[in-house]
């Protein structure tokens, strides 16, 4: 498989990343590992609207893989975000979580995929397309949560540190970019495949009864 | 009338005439809403006087969780008497159905948050009669933005297992930005001087999240019904 | 599956030395202890904990999400193995 090369690649970030790092205030490191975790989070979560999009208009039956496997990425990524994120904040603005447009969409929108994944879990045959209609109806949504909220809350600044980063920070920050890129994809193409695996064990077991 | 509109007004129809024999549905879901702004303004009273814009998240607490609980029954009805089956394989247009099933639920929302409106009024002297025209298209407004994103998640969790948990789970975040609308236009109008330009931008960003969720449902409900 | 085990084994190798080099080149926290809530943001708090969780979580995280994979992965592919092998 194609995938060793990019695993042996996403394995040794870890050793790299750590030096590299600038010590511009201990807990901004954070940052090199938050901001593309949320980029992961909201890949993801296209992607699992792309694919959705694919299931119920276009019929292709195996883009429900591709949903599934998105959105637990979704979750994943999405954990990871919410979680350093307030870890963060909780240094550099002194409170856990305020409701400003970016925290309140994001979060929405992890709760919108952990409702993904709940429906496939419990909610029997046929949750395939309503959970592609959830997702769906999620990626619709994000505009207006990100509206809404921009104009609800107006206490802190926008979270968006300034993308005119010194290249000594610039570079631990793409590599980890990269490196959680190559992850995000190897992660997803295993998770398919993993959906793909399960379909074919379902039909074999159907084709077994017919026999 | 052209074929859709018939369709529609078959369903609505039919629903109508089901619930006014028993009221069963209708009754049940008002005593539920109410008994939710009892409860809350119980929890959110401090020293006889309610905390700012209290009045506005109650009311549209209310309604997201009756809305929730009638959408379940009235889609559960349809399961139970195996109906939907029997509307999906009619000759009908999918989005007519969906559109017919709205207006029903729409009209049955709309009941009660005619007793509900004048209740919180009563309960936090908020300045309904003065407010009714604006908070008449608020509430409308953001009624139908939950009832479109409900309708649709309801009618496809029919079919569906742990469905009475997977629709609160499904339609509260979807349906964020209408309360939050919803809850700050309303607090806009009933503050001691009325903001009209806040709640007048809160009523459009509602409106947009009405045409777009609307449309959005009418195109997702045959892909996501057809089994 | 053997090359998530590789996986495995030489993210957690690289684990050992990555940590010991963070360790020596993060500036020490200062003597001074000033409790997170009396300090005005900005100011020199010790962060080691929230950098040691936030980055341990996703330590954590993707190891546990991995290993979870390859467990379900390991789960359906020996259960496609049986059911072709009953089927010859």
């Amino acid at each position: 498989m194609a995938l060793a090369a990019g695993m042996f690649a996403v394995a040794p970030w870890m050793i790299d990343a750590a030096p590299y790092e600038a010590t511009m205030g201990l807990v901004y490191k954070i940052y090199f590992f938050h901001m593309p975790s949320a980029w992961m989070f909201l890949t993801a979560a296209i992607v699992a609207g792309v694919a959705s999009f694919r299931l119920l208009f276009l019929k292709r039956p195996r883009a429900d893989h591709w949903v599934t496997a998105a959105a637990e990425l979704a979750v994943v990524f999405g954990a990871f975000t919410l979680v350093t994120g307030p870890l963060w904040a909780r240094k550099a603005w002194g409170v856990w979580w305020v409701w400003d447009a970016r925290l309140t969409s994001s979060l929405m929108l992890f709760m919108i995929f952990v409702a993904y994944l709940l429906l496939r879990k419990y909610g029997g045959p046929g949750s395939d397309k309503l959970g592609a209609g959830l997702a769906l109806f999620g990626m619709a949504n994000v505009p207006f949560i990100y509206v809404s909220v921009n104009y609800w809350r107006t206490f802190h600044p926008p979270t968006s540190v300034v993308p005119t980063l010194p290249v000594a920070m610039g570079i631990p920050l793409w590599y980890c970019v990269t490196a959680f890129t190559l992850l995000f994809v190897i992660l997803l193409r295993l998770r398919a495949r993993l959906e793909h695996q399960r379909a074919r064990v379902e039909a074999l077991y159907l084709a077994e009864d017919e026999a | 009338m052209n074929a859709f509109a018939r369709i529609v007004w078959f369903v609505v129809k039919k629903d109508l005439t089901v619930e006014v024999r028993s009221l069963e549905i209708l009754s049940t879901t008002m005593f539920f809403a109410v008994t939710v702004v009892l409860m809350f303004s119980f929890g959110l009273v401090v020293d006889g006087r309610p905390l700012n814009d209290v009045a506005a998240a109650i009311l549209w607490v209310a309604i997201a969780f009756s809305g929730t609980l009638a959408l379940g029954r009235t889609f559960e009805r349809e399961r139970h008497n195996d109906t939907l089956r029997a509307l999906l394989l009619a000759p009908a247009d999918r989005p007519a159905l969906y559109v017919g099933k709205l207006l029903g639920i729409l009209l049955l929302l709309g009941l009660v948050e005619l007793v509900l409106v004048p209740l919180i009024g009563l309960l936090f002297n908020a300045p309904v009669i003065e407010q009714a025209v604006p908070l008449l298209l608020l509430v409308g407004a953001g009624t139908l933005g939950f009832a479109a994103v409900g309708t649709l998640f309801a009618a496809m969790l029919v079919r569906a297992r742990s469905r009475d948990v997977l629709l609160p789970i499904m339609l509260y975040p979807m349906t964020v930005p209408v309360m939050i609308a919803g809850v700050r236009g309303t607090a806009a109008l009933f503050q001691p001087t009325p903001d009209a330009a806040v709640a007048q931008f809160w009523l459009s960003l509602l409106a947009a999240f009405d045409v777009v969720f609307v449309i959005l449902a009418l195109w997702t409900f045959e892909p996501v019904m057809t089994d | 599956m053997r090359l998530l085990r590789i996986l495995f084994v030489l993210a957690a190798l690289t684990a050992v030395p990555s940590v010991a080099l963070s360790k020596e080149a993060q500036p020490k926290p200062p003597a001074d202890f000033v409790p997170v809530e009396n300090a005005p943001p900005g100011e020199q708090i010790p962060a080691m904990p929230l950098l040691g969780t936030a980055y341990g979580f996703i330590w954590v995280g993707v190891f546990g999400y991995v290993w979870s994979l390859a467990r379900r992965l390991r789960k359906v592919e020996t259960e496609i193995a049986e059911l072709e092998a009953k089927r010859r």
